[in-house]
């Protein structure tokens, strides 16, 4: 039983993890068409996320793959149910990470123009799709024995688009952060007004997400039952404001750890209220996948458990090993000249 | 068409797409990585320049292999769940490590390696391409281990309604996952090697900056020579654990039909599937097949019809796509012969045919890694497990044939364009050559602190 509950909580925390790192490479993706005017201003901010978004892009790819070693019956249902969501998001994660590569390796306006749409889409909609998702596993798919009962279009509901909402204002408010962050002059600036004002947007859905969720979904039932973790939710509604008083401080990297733990907790949030559903059941809790009926073999997780404790360490160190490398900030002259950079 | 063959279609379309640019990755990061160590032990520019030209053709097709094995994590779920649940004890495993020890080393150290020029020494930036390659043939072993336990799988029961694992080491250290990792692996050594040897081949006949393409036709003739010969010698003993393993693929790929004992190796064949004969059996060696795969002359094989018709591979496919593929590896091996005796006689530019041959040799390695996956997988069927689960019991019940049909016309679609673009761009800066005013010195970016 123990093994089970250890997967859970990793499987959270990868989720977390993929949301706080790819999150602000998806935010500043968003941001791009607003923030990049001229075509220095382009460059700058991709090479400003260029060195690390594919390192966070893995952390899906391991959620994901820890998802099929450790719950096989949630990631079958989970991917074949929502096919055609995650088709879109597949495409567009595609899209996005050519895009990069691809978009200062042709000379044309045409040819950037393109690949900046290509930037553009390929980090909204993986933003909003997996909230949408996300949504609709905390108020539970409907499935019962017979599989599946719904569509496209089902997962569009309105909590589901809230949540999507949500992933949307947490990363752009993320990205801005970053970008402040990582930029000198008029585009830190910008991407500071930016983060001020999608700020408020954020508050205002975040307030509506935890309200709506006492109504739409089941989650808070275990934090009335053990209200200590209550710590949780409460934290991330107190890093919000955190966020507000370090950017007007100008304090950029603090406000960005600010909204680190804001993505992290939200994330928290909804996977401790589904405990110890992974994906409930709306028509029936009999059918809902839990780390009970879902899980692989107790001998499977002892050897997941034995790669995550010796790996998982290792890749945290190397990857804010290779953060310290290219701390500092890009000067938008010097990534023009930089015959390397993208 | 059903949900089954929509699927496989779509597999097989998306697994051989990637597949195309994984191959390079393999052979490509080995090269630039020891480029780059050449330039760091002599401090000649001249292999600067190289890791730079390479590379950056390297790092274009490196995108797209990157992005399109996403589509591979996603599809086991998406379009084979009921596979994925029945072996998800067993097949997970390795996937989740590959991600934790591979992707995440790759994709991190990529990083390092495009942006990180002025910003760490010379000897670490060499030590991140490394590191790449290394993560790239990591991942392959443990995909490829994953692959080799569908083949034959091994360490398991059959319990729960499921396959549940019992030996973890008989699954990492089984003979034939490690055979199809290092004749996967060196195959993708000899499309780098002939993928840089041609593209060098193209300057030489037009005579750009001759000491740099001879110094890398050099590089890579003497890497696709080992490799060229490796990949046939680990091949041998490939076909042989087939043999052992999965008899109904054997047959299929040498077409045999009747079991014998002495089986001889015609060097003409055509099947007859449907009368379950050859039509053409002409110029045999005698005993050489049952040798080949057995290392006895008198060994018996089964033939086809040995086995019931529900459990036979598909032969012609099967049988056609292991002799050409024979044929190419053959082929390689004598080219890279030719290819480093006259660059080490230093006589490639006084033979254009050669070098003309050459060019026009780049796509066929890539061939012929797609016609071993097809020996591979097809010769695998009619089972996704090989002799445990049918390929029409593992595709996933909840999805409708429209569903797959719309992401079968978009993969196409979608993939066609990156083909295209990848494609349109690899010629562009193949065709540029290195830059010439390389700044010897460079300068770091700004680095102010936060």
């Amino acid at each position: 039983m123990e093994f089970q509950i250890i997967w859970f909580v990793l499987w959270g925390v990868l989720w977390a993890a993929y949301f706080m790192t790819d999150g602000f490479d998806l935010g500043v993706g968003i941001l791009y068409p607003f923030l990049g005017k001229t075509d220095g201003e382009k460059r700058t901010l991709i090479n400003t996320i260029g060195p690390v978004w594919d390192g966070n892009e893995v952390w899906l790819v391991t959620a994901g793959g820890a998802t099929f070693a450790a719950f096989p019956v949630v990631y079958a249902s989970m991917f074949s149910y929502l096919y055609t969501a995650l088709l879109i998001i597949l495409f567009a994660l595609i899209l996005r990470g050519v895009a990069f590569e691809f978009r200062g390796k042709g000379e044309s306006e045409t040819w950037k123009k393109g690949w900046d749409r290509a930037i553009f889409l390929g980090s909204l909609i993986p933003a909003l799709l997996f909230g949408v998702a996300f949504g609709n596993i905390f108020q539970g798919l409907p499935m019962d024995g017979a599989g599946y009962h719904g569509s496209l279009l089902t997962l569009l509901n309105p909590y589901g688009l809230l949540t999507g909402l949500l992933f949307v204002l947490l990363f752009t408010v993320h990205g801005a952060l970053w970008t402040a962050m990582k930029t000198l002059g008029s585009l830190s600036a910008h991407a500071v007004v930016f983060a001020k004002k999608s700020w408020y947007a954020l508050v205002l859905v975040a307030v509506l997400f935890l309200i709506n969720t006492a109504f739409q979904t089941k989650l808070y039932a275990n934090y009335f039952a053990h209200p200590l973790w209550f710590a949780v939710p409460l934290l991330a509604v107190t890093s919000l404001p955190a966020v507000r008083l370090f950017l007007v401080r100008n304090q950029y990297f603090n406000a960005f750890l600010s909204s680190c733990v804001t993505i992290v907790m939200i994330t928290l949030t909804g996977v401790i209220g589904l405990y110890p559903n992974l994906i409930p059941s709306s028509l029936d809790p009999a059918y809902s996948l839990s780390i009970f009926n879902a899980s692989s073999s107790v001998y499977t997780l002892k050897i997941m458990t034995v790669v995550a404790l010796f790996f998982m360490p290792v890749v945290i160190a190397y990857q804010i090993w290779v953060y310290r490398v290219f701390r500092g900030k890009l000067v938008i002259e010097e990534v023009l000249k930089d015959r390397e950079a993208y | 068409m059903d949900v089954l063959t929509l699927s496989r279609l779509q597999f097989a379309m998306t697994a051989g797409f990637h597949f195309i640019f994984v191959s390079l990755t393999l052979g490509l990061s080995v090269l630039v990585a020891w480029m780059e160590t050449c330039y760091v032990r002599t401090g000649d520019e001249i292999y600067l320049k190289m890791t730079k030209f390479w590379g950056k053709l390297f790092l274009i097709n490196f995108a797209v292999g990157v992005v399109t094995g996403l589509t591979m994590e996603f599809q086991f779920g998406m379009n084979w769940a009921e596979y994925s649940k029945y072996v998800g004890d067993i097949f997970g495993v390795p996937l989740a490590i590959e991600a934790t020890v591979a992707f995440f080393l790759e994709s991190t150290f990529i990083g390092l390696w495009i942006f990180g020029w002025n910003r760490v020494s010379k000897k670490v930036h060499a030590l991140a391409i490394w590191i790449v390659a290394l993560a790239s043939n990591l991942s392959a072993l443990w995909i490829l281990l994953a692959n080799g336990w569908m083949q034959h799988p091994v360490g398991f029961v059959l319990r729960n309604n499921r396959a549940e694992l019992v030996d973890f080491m008989a699954v990492i250290t089984s003979p034939y996952g490690w055979l199809k990792f290092t004749h996967t692996v060196l195959g993708g050594y000899v499309v780098g090697a002939f993928f840089v040897m041609g593209i060098a081949a193209w300057h030489l006949l037009r005579k750009n900056q001759p000491l740099f393409y001879e110094k890398s036709f050099r590089m890579a003739a003497v890497f696709g020579l080992i490799s060229s010969f490796l990949v046939i010698a680990i091949g041998d003993f490939h076909a042989a654990e087939v043999a052992r393993t999965q008899p109904t693929k054997l047959a299929a790929m040498e077409s045999i039909w009747e079991t014998e004992r002495g089986v001889p190796l015609y060097l003409l064949v055509l099947p007859d599937a449907k009368n379950e004969r050859n039509a053409v059996e002409l110029i045999g060696i005698p005993k050489v097949t049952s040798y080949l795969a057995y290392r006895d002359f008198n060994a018996e094989i089964k033939g086809l019809k040995a086995f019931p018709a529900k459990d036979r591979p598909p032969v012609m496919e099967v049988f056609l796509s292991f002799r050409l593929m024979v044929m190419l590896g053959t082929l390689f091996l004598i080219l890279s012969a030719i290819a480093f005796y006259l660059s080490w006689k230093d006589r490639l530019e006084t033979n254009p045919l050669f070098l003309r041959i050459m060019l026009y040799t780049i796509p066929l390695p890539y061939l012929a890694a797609q016609l071993g996956w097809i020996v591979a997988e097809v010769g695998r069927q009619p089972w996704i497990v090989y002799g445990v689960l049918r390929t029409s019991e593992g595709v996933s019940r909840q999805i409708e044939p429209v569903q797959v049909l719309t992401s079968l016309i978009g993969f196409g679609l979608f993939y066609s364009f990156l083909g295209i673009m990848d494609f349109y761009l690899l010629a562009k800066y193949a065709r540029k050559g290195p830059e010439e005013d390389l700044p010897l010195s460079v300068k770091p970016l700004a680095l102010k602190e936060v």
